[in-house]
């Protein structure tokens, strides 16, 4: 850690222009989100919020966020393994490839899905054939989420399977492990706080996926609409106050998630360094 | 590689399996995708495709996500590089928050990024009266659309640029300050050749997330064709109207946008390797 000292010039301007922005960008109208839900009574809060519509875009939202999360925690796993422990044809290609979710826009994933996955496309058919239909349904859902979230576990991974040693697994091959055992006692403990931060990334940013979601989704009532469509909705309607109080119900809970899963990961540092 | 005898490697069928599983995951969910959009783009030949990006509304919403790019990125940039500046280099009370508050739209939805400006600038919203009184517009115009861009790609070049300056200590710009250098210089001569390469990879980023950013847009934009469609904007509209060949043309432009992405990136990264290792 740098000491870091009074001598090195520009701390106020870039401070001070720092804060304006923040300000201004950030702080001042994420303020005028909450002010407007708490200018709202209990009763029209729950009645925006609460509605069976709007419990019904929390229940496809929340458990297709969890659902393509947990999915994206194996294949991200299998995925950034195989980046970084194989050796196969076209491997950088691939590997740089994997952050195409990140830089597509979202709106071109999300036509592009549901091309291929509508009833008269590529791959729709085929899932068609074993009677599982994809677009316009939550299953939809899931594949735009899983998507969107793949590259997330990838990036969190890799880097600690890259830098893991080899020393600790030749020492348990060495004390007589099978490959099995040296993953589950040696390899996994050491990547999963990487897995449980992939994940949290992952979900959060399905959870409040937009573009890439809302063209598979087909957005029937209480079926296949997202949260964010809903607060969409309610704006198209000019209901402000309750767009503002679904943002609401919406952001306090992924900042809860998100706070568990940052203190579980303290809890397991503080235990690992414990030992 | 007498790899079957590696204790270290798993055993042959299950590395095939591995390696069959990712392929599949990535050519089902990056592959796939992107092949469909030139697919259905060229679908009905290149004059159907050549005469649907020069339609006029195309050809404004390329030029209104140009604009926008170029507005906000180098605001974002000025922003990003003096946020890590004070952060990396000087230690203050409320440090923590200032990067919490910084990092803070990678976890908002979109679509509230978008709200939020509507309940500020909107009709209904704070300024909406005033604004509405002197005839300003913010939402459904050109000024709504730059503030929500500024507001979703806010942390792309401070994300970028924070651990690496912290990592390069304050060392280097002390002495360049013991020797007469003002703040200017230090950060010209000393600072930047350090960062350079994270903060092209930072700009590059914002710029994607700026030219492609859909949902907080499209809340903001009030879809007036030719006026305040952005490209991806454009692609929902042909899109919905079952203009698939147009939608997909866009789109086509669009995942070109992020294929050179992603290979400027790459050649950011490989840069960045080649001249640690020279340092080293």
């Amino acid at each position: 850690m740098s000491v870091k000292s009074p001598v090195i010039p520009g701390f106020g301007p870039t401070l001070g222009v720092t804060l304006f922005a923040a300000g201004l960008i950030v702080l001042i109208p994420i303020s005028a989100l909450f002010l407007r839900a708490a200018g709202l009574s209990w009763e029209q809060f729950e009645a925006a919020a609460f509605s069976p519509r709007v419990l019904a875009s929390y229940r496809l939202s929340f458990g297709g966020a969890l659902i393509a999360a947990v999915f994206n925690v194996f294949a991200g796993l299998i995925v950034a393994w195989v980046l970084v422990r194989y050796d196969f044809p076209f491997r950088k290609l691939v590997d740089a490839m994997v952050d195409l979710p990140f830089a597509l826009p979202t709106a071109v994933a999300g036509v592009a899905l549901t091309a291929l996955y509508a009833p008269k496309g590529v791959l729709g058919k085929l899932l068609l054939k074993v009677g599982i239909k994809a677009a316009f349904t939550p299953f939809g859902v899931v594949l735009a989420m899983i998507f969107i979230g793949l590259p997330f576990v990838v990036r969190t991974v890799q880097p600690v399977l890259q830098d893991l040693e080899s020393q600790h697994e030749e020492a348990a091959v060495s004390l007589g492990a099978n490959r099995w055992q040296v993953f589950t006692y040696v390899i996994l403990p050491a990547i999963l706080p990487a897995l449980v931060t992939g994940f949290a990334l992952a979900f959060a940013r399905a959870l409040g996926e937009y573009g890439s979601v809302i063209f598979i989704a087909g957005n029937m009532p209480g079926v296949s609409e997202i949260a964010p469509l809903m607060i969409v909705t309610k704006l198209e309607q000019y209901d402000y106050a309750g767009a503002s109080a679904i943002a609401t119900v919406m952001l306090v809970v992924a900042f809860v998630l998100l706070l568990l899963i940052n203190s579980a990961q303290k809890w397991h540092q503080t235990r690992m360094a414990g030992r | 590689m007498s790899s079957s005898l590696n204790p270290l490697l798993e055993p042959r069928g299950v590395r095939i399996a591995l390696t069959l599983t990712a392929a599949v995951v990535l050519l089902l969910f990056l592959f796939a995708p992107l092949v469909v959009v030139f697919g259905e783009a060229l679908s009905r030949g290149l004059d159907v495709y050549l005469d649907a990006l020069t339609e006029p509304d195309t050809v404004s919403s390329i030029g209104l996500t140009l604009l926008v790019a170029a507005i906000c990125v180098p605001v974002n940039m000025a922003v990003g590089i003096c946020a890590a500046w004070c952060v990396a280099k000087f230690d203050f009370r409320g440090k923590s928050l200032l990067t919490t508050i910084i990092d803070l739209p990678f976890s908002v939805s979109p679509v509230i990024a978008g709200l939020i400006y509507v309940l500020v600038f909107g009709l209904q919203g704070w300024l909406g009266p005033w604004l509405r009184a002197h005839d300003i517009h913010v939402i459904f115009a050109l000024p709504g659309i730059v503030l929500a861009t500024l507001f979703i790609t806010f942390p792309f070049v401070a994300r970028e640029l924070i651990p690496l300056m912290e990592e390069q200590g304050t060392e280097d710009e002390e002495a360049a300050v013991s020797l007469g250098a003002n703040g200017w210089q230090v950060f010209r001569r000393v600072t930047l050749p350090n960062v350079k390469w994270g903060l092209l990879y930072g700009v590059l980023l914002c710029n994607a997330r700026a030219m492609g950013e859909f949902g907080a847009v499209s809340v903001v934009s009030g879809h007036i064709r030719g006026r305040t469609t952005t490209m991806p904007l454009q692609v929902e509209i042909l899109y919905n109207e079952y203009n698939m060949v147009a939608a997909f043309a866009v789109a086509s432009l669009l995942a070109m946008l992020a294929l050179v992405t992603l290979a400027v990136k790459t050649f950011f990264e490989w840069r960045y390797a080649k001249e640690l290792a020279a340092a080293k």
